[in-house]
């Protein structure tokens, strides 16, 4: 949206892709609206001051009401419900949609399509009711009930006390939060924050909101127990074991960058990450990278950058250096995010060997463990070969064998027949998306 | 280790190499297996597993009618991974005038003894609702089968290794010849007999090889169980595949046990690079939705290109190289790599053991081609 | 601020059993509110939605007879028939 925005200020005609239902991506998710925040984002007030004893949801809020504003007064065309799926050729999108497809063509491309949960395997983790931390948040803004419902929230990441505060706000019970991390990284990240005043804010309103809700460090989930359903969850906790009756597990390991569509289009990667340079330019001229695939820095990291890669994409060199400093200076958020939230090796034996790794294929850690590589494991298991594309898969995948993840291939979504056979689309873009209302 | 003398060293450990590990093993041989990636990959790991009979020659049919009979006695020992089905072929006719070609193809099966039956276009849409209205008929080959073929791989050499058969896998041949395998380690492999069934990489190993590189696309759906019953080609696959140069697509579909489902197939020469070429790939996705129009709104979840490799007769090479004997090819089967890699492993052993052939060897021997040049 | 009671509702069928939602609702949201399953793995177990923002397709519902639907990404409407997958 930042970028969009800038660019669009600069007189550049610019569109925007998304295949959520609305503009905001996961940390800005709106929804559908049924959650408590329904009205203060869809009545945006742009010009009221911040109010510091808030809720950091509220900030959260009304940033993206800002800038969900600037996207609109300064005509960027929004493409909602719309997944990019391949390029047929340089220059050209394909696109498509639950009724057709598109072809998408531009000068300049800013590619932010964001991080997904990195998610790792135990026994017990496919059980309905078990989801990714973001993933329970997403579902209740969708309009899940969570008033008086009992969670377990495990993983690691600052997302874990995001998503807490969230849905303590909605009412829900929280058992626990348990953070994989180990006390002296925490401490270390929390003294750290102390460069960035704005954090130790957001910090101090964060610890309000959860005030009294236990947190464990150095504690993991172990199993999930349940008959059809969720049950209870068996946690480590300083060394101790203990059996926890809930309602929902909401468990996610720090995030993963989407870097598929990048790939495709001839980016190249250090480390898994979408190479930029000090312009967010790619390694492909026209394509430009913004925000978590380029490295997992927050909100505030990609906010600067899209700003940087809208302002470069628009040709505005001199505008977007200006914003080199802050940035600089943002970055170091997420090397210390890197370097508090490592995955600890105990992690890796949570899996059994009956613990499904494969989600889409049904294969299981054991079958996994007599691959030598990704490839074999592919194409012996068909683990990384379903629907989700390996997107789940992979990244446990690479955690518990070190296997590196292999070429991406068009689609990088899976996309109907008829549209990987078009040439040019019949879609017909609604007037309200043409004139930019999302 | 680096002391012993192989009887055989088998470069690839594609289907081919594999079934003639495994094949090789069985009569006491002392064997190695060596391939620069996993078991199964390379053309196996691409291609769509089908085992058909094909009447394109005599010498096509004898080898693939041979080899799907040595599939089907297998059958019962194949592990559940293999995916091994007879869920038979049909050749789909578009037209009055491909019916014609249904019935010379019926005639030449029923003279040879393979099975088969004439439908009709109602009786072809009760067996197949998804092929479009208008469809003049097909001929249903129940015997032919699919599998899926990297598992298999991993069949023959899992059987070879239980027998003592050596792996080296993530080890590159860089030379072949005088009974030693070199690979680009430095090391060395001392065997009698060296296999090279190497697939597209077989002209490096052995130069002079006719064999090109014929590239193919694929797309697999997401699951729609009973969407496709059958392997179904469209009768013009014949003509595709009949050029010897130029590219092609040809209506082709295969249903995975899972309820996914295959949808090919192209033939490109010259085209080296592995991506997926999308001029090509809608052109196949548009033959194949000309058949199946319900294609059109499954869900496409991967693409992919694979290579195969082709000599200019469409023969297969199977037996002792023209230039240094102690090395035996057994490698250029195009699209038919999965149906004859047992045959192919047979007839390999046989000429290695110096047993007789269940069928003549002649037309698959890489001397043919030099013989032709002698008598012209 | 609105309570949910205040938005007009939808029903929807879930496995051919009625189920009453606010207008805004998603399918996942719809399926598991009503305690079933959104699709059935390749070995049979029961699966909803995990990642919540379409990526994983684990909350792929059949939608008035459209297979694989991701439900998470899709809004509840009057009359839907939600069936899960097998």
């Amino acid at each position: 949206m930042a970028a969009a925005a800038r660019a669009a200020e600069c007189g550049v005609r610019v569109g925007i892709v998304d295949d959520n239902f609305s503009l905001g991506g996961q940390i800005w998710r709106s929804g559908s609206g049924n959650d408590q925040n329904h009205d203060k984002r869809n009545h945006p007030e742009p010009n009221v001051d911040e109010r510091n004893d808030e809720p950091n949801d509220d900030n959260q809020n009304r940033e993206a009401a800002r800038w969900a504003h600037r996207v609109r007064i300064s005509g960027v065309t929004s493409l909602c419900g719309l997944r990019v799926v391949h390029q047929p050729e340089t220059g050209v999108l394909l696109a498509e949609n639950l009724d057709g497809f598109c072809e998408l063509s531009y000068a300049k491309l800013i590619l932010a399509t964001g991080a997904r949960e990195r998610f790792l395997p135990f026994p017990g983790w496919t059980l309905p009711n078990v989801m990714g931390a973001g993933g329970l948040q997403a579902m209740v803004k969708s309009g899940l009930p969570i008033r008086a419902k009992r969670v377990i929230i495990a993983g690691t990441g600052p997302l874990l006390l995001a998503v807490a505060a969230y849905l303590r706000q909605q009412g829900a019970e929280i058992a626990v939060i348990c953070e994989q991390a180990a006390w002296g990284s925490l401490a270390r990240f929390g003294l750290a924050l102390c460069s960035w005043p704005t954090k130790i804010l957001q910090g101090l309103q964060l610890k309000r909101e959860i005030a009294g809700v236990p947190f464990a460090a150095s504690s993991w989930p172990l199993s999930a127990h349940g008959d059809e359903a969720l049950e209870s969850v068996t946690i480590s906790r300083a060394g101790r074991v203990e059996a926890i009756p809930c309602d929902y597990l909401a468990c996610g390991f720090h995030l993963v960058p989407n870097v598929e569509l990048p790939v495709l289009l001839g980016c190249a990667l250090r480390d898994g990450f979408v190479e930029v340079d000090d312009f967010q330019q790619t390694t492909v001229s026209s394509v430009f990278c913004a925000g978590e695939p380029v490295s997992i820095g927050g909100v505030d990291l990609a906010l600067v950058e899209g700003q940087i890669a809208g302002l470069a994409a628009a040709e505005r060199t001199t505008e977007a250096k200006a914003w080199f400093g802050h940035r600089q200076k943002t970055r170091r958020f997420a090397q210390l995010l890197d370097r508090t939230f490592g995955l600890r090796s105990e992690l890796k034996s949570l899996p059994t060997p009956q613990t499904i790794v494969c989600r889409c294929e049904d294969v299981s850690y054991s079958r996994l463990r007599e691959s030598t590589s990704w490839r074999a494991a592919k194409l012996h298991t068909r683990c990384g070969m379903g629907t989700c594309q390996g997107r789940v898969c992979g990244p446990a995948a690479q955690f518990l064998f070190e296997w590196t993840p292999d070429s991406v291939r068009p689609p990088v979504f899976p996309a109907r027949v008829e549209t990987l056979a078009a040439i040019a689309g019949p879609l017909e873009l609604l007037p309200s998306e043409a004139r930019g209302e999302h | 280790m680096s002391n012993i003398t192989f009887d055989v060293a088998i470069v690839g450990a594609g289907i081919v190499g594999a079934a003639c590990a495994d094949g090789l093993a069985r009569r006491g041989l002392r064997v190695v297996v060596v391939d620069r990636e996993v078991v199964g990959s390379g053309a196996t790991a691409a291609g769509m597993g089908h085992i058909v009979v094909m009447d394109d020659s005599e010498a096509q049919f004898a080898l693939t009618r041979y080899s799907q009979q040595l599939w089907e006695e297998l059958r019962p020992e194949l592990p559940e991974d293999v995916e091994y089905q007879q869920c038979g072929t049909v050749w789909v006719a578009a037209d009055e005038e491909e019916m014609i070609e249904v019935h010379r193809k019926r005639d030449y099966y029923g003279k040879r003894g393979v099975p088969t039956e004439v439908l009709d276009a109602q009786a072809l849409r009760i067996i197949e609702p998804n092929l479009r209205p208008g469809i003049a008929g097909g001929l249903l080959v129940p015997e032919d089968g699919v599998l899926y073929p990297p598992c298999a791989a991993r069949f023959f050499i899992g059987r070879a290794e239980e027998r003592g058969v050596d792996l080296r896998l993530g080890a590159t041949v860089e030379q072949i010849g005088q009974g030693r395998v070199r690979l680009t380690d430095g090391s060395e492999i001392s065997a009698e007999v060296i296999v090279n069934a190497a697939g597209t990489y077989a002209p490096h190993l052995t130069p002079g090889l006719e064999i090109r590189k014929r590239k193919g696309h694929l797309v697999i759906t997401d699951r729609y169980p009973g969407f496709v019953r059958h392997q179904l080609v469209e009768l013009g696959y014949l003509k595709s595949a009949h050029s010897v140069s130029g590219d092609s697509v040809a209506f082709n579909v295969q249903p995975r046990q899972t309820g996914q489902i295959l949808i090919g197939s192209s033939r490109q020469y010259g085209a080296e690079h592995k991506e997926v070429d999308n001029s090509v790939l809608v052109r196949m996705l548009e033959r194949a939705q000309e058949y199946m129009p319900g294609l059109a709104r499954l869900s496409a979840v991967r693409t992919w290109t694979g290579f195969r490799a082709a000599t200019p007769d469409k023969l297969p090479l199977i037996g002792p190289s023209t230039g240094d004997r102690s090395i035996f090819l057994a490698t250029g089967h195009e699209g038919l790599g999965i149906t004859t890699s047992l045959a192919t492993a047979r007839l390999l052993a046989d000429q290695i053991t110096g047993t007789t052939s269940e069928i003549p060897i002649e037309p698959y021997l890489p001397s043919r081609t030099v013989k032709e040049q002698v008598h012209a | 601020m609105p309570s949910q009671a205040r938005l007009p509702q939808v029903t929807v069928m879930v496995n051919r059993v009625p189920v009453v939602v606010p207008s805004g609702t998603t399918v996942a949201v719809a399926m598991v509110l009503a305690g079933q399953a959104c699709r059935t793995s390749v070995t049979g177990e029961p699966r909803g939605p995990l990642c919540g923002m379409g990526i994983c397709f684990e909350c792929q519902v059949t939608i008035d007879g459209k297979l694989h639907c991701r439900s998470c990404q899709t809004l509840c409407r009057q009359g839907m028939e939600l069936d899960t997958e097998k």
